[in-house]
C-alpha cells in the first residue's frame, strides 16, 4: 500500500493470456475491417478494435494499481467476495433500462404519430422496434440477471467468485455484444427473427461469453462452504444452461464470408419456423423466467426476513418448471404449416404450465406470512410483492391465450403486445426494481436507501403506468380481433385493415401515456439510487454481528 | 417414410408420457422424502444468515 513511484507487481499467468489474446485478435480484426464492403460490418469489427485495445489497457492497469493479481479468498475467516462486476451490473442494468424504457416510449408514440419515424432508416419503428425489445429484455435484464446472479452465487455459497478476469470478462464481454446489437439494428443488420435478431459474428462472440458465464457460477458453486446448493442457484443455472442451448440450436447459421455480416440459417420454412419459436418461447421461459425467480428465492426471503415458504415445493417449482416450459413453444405457430399435433401439444404443455408458474407465485407470496405487515412499511417489499401478482396474473393469461380458440382471436393483435408488458413491467422490472433497490445499499456499504418516500413514489407512479399500459392494449386488442373477423350479412369482411388501425388510435396515445409514467417512475429510482451512492450514511461496520430477533420462527403448517 | 414419421411421433407421445410422469414422481419423492426434511428447513434459511 502507499509506496512511493509505481507499485508494479508481476502479471499473472491469465493476465499475461488476456494481454496476448486481444493483442493477437487486433491485426485480424483490423484486416477485416479494411476489406469488407459493407460499412456496418466494418464499424463493429473496429468495435471489436477498440474493445481489444481497451482490454489490454484494463488488464495492464492492473497490474499497477498496487491490488495483488490473485487476492485472498477469505480475510479474516470471512469470504472476501467480488463485487466489482457485480456494481457494474447494476449500474449498467439502470443505464440500460432507461435507454429501454426511453426507446419504447418514442415507438409508442410512433404508432400514435407515424410523423415521429422522421423519415429516416435510422429512426424507422421497424428498426427502434428491435432496439427496445433487446435493450429491455437482454441489456436491462440480463445485466440484472449477471449482477443477481454473481451476488447471489458468492453469498449462498459463502465463497469468492471463481476466477479474478473471467466474471469481468463476462460482464464486459455481454456488454459489448449488447452495443453490437443494438447498433447493428439501427445500421440494419439483422437475421430478421424475433429477439434473435444480432448476426452470426456477434451470437459467435455471445457464445464464448456464455460458456465463459457458465463456467464461472459452476466453478464458484464447486468452491462452496454451504453443504447445499440453494434453490436460486438452481434457477440460475437452469437459465444459464438453458440459453446456451438455445442461442446456439437457434442461431446454426453459415456466414456468406468473414467480410460480410449476412448469414443464412441451416433449415428453411416450418422447421426454421419451430426453432425460432421454440428458442423465442424459452427465452420467455428460462431468461425472464426462471431467472427472474432466483432472484425472488433470494431477495424476497431476504428483505421480508422470513425463510422460503415451502423448500419442498421450490423444488417441484424448479423441476416442473423447466421441464414443461421447453414444450411451450408451439403454440406460438397455431394455425400455421406446424403439424396440427404438434400444436396441440404446445398449447397442452402450456396450459399444465400454470400450475408450476402458479406454485412459484405462491411459495413467494407465503414467504412473507407473519411478516405480512412490512407491506405497510417496506415499499420495496411491497414492489417485489406486486411484481408476484403480476407474475400469477400473466402466468394465467398466458396459458388462456394459448388455447387454439382464445389465439385465434388474440394472434397478431395488441392483446399480445399487453399480456408481454404486463409479464415484462408488472413481473420481471418489478422484481428487478426490488432487487435492485436491494442491493445498492449492500454493494456500496449504505445504511439503507436515500429516501423509502421516493421509492413510494416510484411504485405507484409507475404502477399506474402499467395499469394505462395493459388496460388499453387488451381493450385495443379485443377491439382489433373482432373487428378482423367481422363479416356483413353478405359474406363480406365489414372493415378494411385501415379501419381498424385508426379505431386503435385514442389506445396508443393511452398506451404511451402509461409509457411516459413507466419511465417517470425508472427516472425517479436512478435519482434515489444515485443519492444514496453519494449521500447516502455508511453503515456501521458492526451492525450485522448485533443479535438479530430471531427466535425459531416457524411458519404455521 | 410414412410409416417412420408414424412410428417416431407415437414413441415419443407414449414414451414422453412414461419419462415425464416418471421423473415427476422421482422429485416428489425427493422432495418429500421424510429423511430430507431437516436439510431442506435448513438450506430455505441460506439468504438469512449472515457471514
Amino acid at each position: 500500500m502507499s509506496a512511493t513511484g509505481y507499485p508494479i507487481r508481476q502479471a499473472t499467468t491469465g493476465e499475461i493470456a488476456g494481454i496476448l489474446i486481444a493483442g493477437a485478435s487486433i491485426l485480424p480484426l483490423i484486416m477485416i475491417a479494411a476489406l469488407t464492403t459493407d460499412p456496418g460490418y466494418a464499424f463493429h469489427v473496429s468495435l471489436g478494435v477498440v474493445a481489444a485495445a481497451i482490454t489490454i489497457f484494463l488488464i495492464a492497469n492492473r497490474c499497477f494499481s498496487g491490488q495483488p493479481g490473485n487476492p485472498p479468498q477469505e480475510i479474516d475467516g470471512k469470504p472476501n467476495y467480488n463485487m466489482g462486476p457485480v456494481k457494474f451490473g447494476t449500474v449498467a442494468a439502470m443505464f440500460w433500462g432507461i435507454a429501454g424504457f426511453t426507446v419504447g416510449l418514442v415507438i409508442a408514440l410512433q404508432l400514435a404519430f407515424p410523423a415521429l419515424n422522421f423519415d429516416l432508416p435510422w429512426t424507422n419503428f421497424g428498426r427502434l422496434r428491435p432496439l427496445h425489445t433487446s435493450a429491455v429484455i437482454f441489456a436491462f435484464g440480463g445485466n440484472v440477471l449477471l449482477a443477481t446472479s454473481f451476488y447471489v452465487v458468492q453469498r449462498t455459497s459463502r465463497a469468492r467468485l471463481a476466477g479474478e478476469l473471467a466474471p469481468w470478462f463476462v460482464i464486459l464481454g455481454y456488454n459489448l455484444f449488447i452495443v453490437i446489437a443494438g447498433t447493428g439494428y439501427l445500421l440494419g443488420i439483422t437475421q430478421g427473427k424475433e429477439y434473435a435478431e444480432p448476426e452470426w459474428y456477434a451470437d459467435l462472440w455471445l457464445t464464448i461469453v456464455w460458456v465463459v458465464y457458465l463456467l464461472v457460477f459452476l466453478l464458484t458453486l464447486a468452491k462452496r462452504k454451504e453443504p447445499h446448493i440453494y434453490v436460486a442457484n438452481w434457477f440460475y443455472l437452469g437459465f444459464i444452461l438453458t440459453i446456451a442451448v438455445l442461442h446456439i440450436g437457434n442461431n446454426l447459421n453459415v456466414p456468406v464470408s468473414i467480410f460480410s455480416p449476412k448469414s443464412y440459417v441451416l433449415w428453411s420454412g416450418v422447421q426454421d419456423a419451430m426453432f425460432q419459436w421454440w428458442y423465442g418461447h424459452n427465452a420467455v421461459g428460462f431468461f425472464l423466467t426462471a431467472g427472474f425467480l432466483a432472484i425472488m428465492y433470494y431477495f424476497v426471503p431476504k428483505r421480508a426476513e422470513r425463510p422460503v415458504y415451502s423448500y419442498r415445493l421450490s423444488i417441484i417449482h424448479f423441476w416442473a418448471l423447466i421441464f414443461l416450459y421447453i414444450w411451450a413453444g408451439p403454440h406460438h405457430l397455431h394455425y400455421t404449416a406446424l403439424p396440427d399435433w404438434a400444436q396441440t401439444l404446445g398449447m397442452t404443455f402450456s396450459i399444465m404450465l400454470w400450475m408450476p408458474s402458479w406454485g412459484g407465485m405462491i411459495n413467494g407470496l407465503m414467504t412473507l406470512s407473519g411478516a405480512w405487515d412490512k407491506l405497510r412499511t417496506d415499499p420495496v417489499l411491497r414492489m417485489m410483492v406486486v411484481s408476484l401478482a403480476f407474475y400469477g396474473m400473466s402466468t394465467f393469461e398466458g396459458p388462456l391465450m394459448s388455447i387454439k380458440a382464445v389465439n385465434s382471436l388474440s394472434h397478431y393483435t395488441d392483446w399480445t403486445i399487453g399480456h408481454v408488458h404486463s409479464g415484462a413491467l408488472g413481473w420481471v422490472a418489478y422484481i428487478s426494481f426490488g432487487a435492485i433497490y436491494c442491493l445498492v445499499p449492500w454493494l456500496w456499504n449504505r445504511k439503507g436507501l436515500y429516501s423509502l418516500k421516493l421509492v413510494n413514489w416510484h411504485f405507484w407512479v409507475s404502477t399506474l403506468g402499467i395499469v394505462l399500459y395493459i388496460s388499453a392494449m387488451w381493450v385495443s386488442g379485443i377491439m382489433q380481433g373482432l373487428m378482423w373477423r367481422a363479416y356483413t350479412s353478405l359474406g363480406f369482411l365489414e372493415y378494411s385493415f385501415i379501419e381498424t388501425v385508426a379505431a386503435m388510435k385514442p389506445y396508443y396515445v393511452i398506451r404511451a401515456m402509461g409509457g411516459g409514467l413507466f419511465l417517470a417512475g425508472a427516472l425517479i429510482m436512478v435519482f434515489n439510487l444515485w443519492m444514496t451512492v453519494r449521500h447516502g450514511a455508511e453503515s456501521a461496520p458492526e451492525a450485522e454481528t448485533q443479535p438479530k430477533l430471531q427466535p425459531q420462527l416457524v411458519p404455521a403448517v | 417414410m410414412d410409416t417412420t414419421y408414424q412410428w417416431l411421433a407415437g414413441f415419443a407421445q407414449s414414451a414422453g408420457l412414461l419419462y415425464f410422469v416418471g421423473i415427476f414422481l422421482t422429485v416428489c419423492c425427493y422432495a418429500f422424502w421424510p429423511g430430507n426434511r431437516d436439510r431442506f428447513e435448513e438450506a430455505a434459511r441460506t439468504p438469512l444468515q449472515e457471514d
